[in-house]
């Protein structure tokens, strides 16, 4: 149960973070200068979007429920596993925004949830 | 080099990044909580105690740096190309995580676990090669 509930921290928190940092980072503009300064400067840019915050905040309850299950099981099963959060970023798309889900789509997540029930039953 | 040809190079360079210190961070953090033992967190004095044991490994702090690495370049390639885009591309990472877990942690995977992480890999193709947006922009 323990488990359960750290994978779907992982699954459900980390998908909302990445896109909460995804539309900040949108919001922030295109980097083209590399050098430190210009990149403290981003930082700093990006900081201030109220995205970027929630995505953090979203990603840190992700990184620490990973870092639980991975005191349990190994990292081999535990990181293909968290590849479910293609299932719920298209069944969030789906029900939450009213996205068209298109049967490719489907088909795509179809097969990454094969392949997690493959790695979980390739346990020794 | 003209800009097309150079925005395609950074954005591999970064991919690649990505996909180099995403599984090594993972990795890193999945030797370290080994090391910690398996988590409770019942009690305060318990959580503080993993809390410490935690931040008291050095493996696990060199898997946070890798992961930040990680989240930088991730970061800066979203700054330009599609989600849609990046998310196929770096489903890679789930292969190289079985590979570094198989080499360094000496870990078992599994043939039908090497087909399950391919399949993976598939499917998060099969996701991203489909159109980015389905309905109109707010």
């Amino acid at each position: 149960m323990r488990e359960f509930i750290f994978y779907l921290l992982i699954i459900c928190a980390g998908t909302g973070g990445e896109l909460c940092v995804s539309r900040a980072m949108k919001a922030v503009g295109e980097v083209k200068d590399f050098r430190p300064a210009s990149l403290v400067k981003v930082a700093a840019r990006a900081l201030r979007v109220p995205w970027m915050w929630l995505g953090l905040t979203l990603m840190g309850t992700a990184f620490f429920a990973l870092l639980g299950v991975l005191s349990m099981e190994n990292v081999s099963l535990v990181v293909p596993v968290t590849a479910l959060s293609y299932a719920a970023g298209a069944l969030g798309g789906k029900f939450f925004l009213g996205e068209q889900v298109t049967r490719r789509r489907w088909t795509g997540v179809l097969l990454v949830c094969l392949g997690v029930a493959l790695v979980i039953m390739g346990r020794r | 080099m003209n800009s097309s040809a150079g925005l395609h190079l950074k954005t591999y360079l970064l991919i690649l990044l990505m996909v180099t210190f995403g599984p090594l961070g993972n990795v890193l953090l999945g030797k370290g909580m080994k090391g910690v033992g398996a988590v409770s967190v019942s009690t305060p004095a318990e959580a503080i105690d993993v809390l410490s044991r935690v931040l008291g490994s050095g493996t696990i702090w060199l898997g946070i740096g890798s992961l930040i690495s990680f989240f930088v370049a991730y970061m800066l390639v979203l700054s330009w190309a599609d989600y849609s885009y990046v998310q196929p591309a770096s489903s890679v990472a789930y292969a190289v995580v079985a590979l570094l877990a198989h080499y360094m942690l000496r870990e078992v995977v599994t043939p039908m676990r090497w087909i399950g992480v391919l399949v993976i890999c598939l499917g998060v193709v099969v996701v991203g090669n489909t159109p980015p947006r389905t309905t109109e922009p707010f």
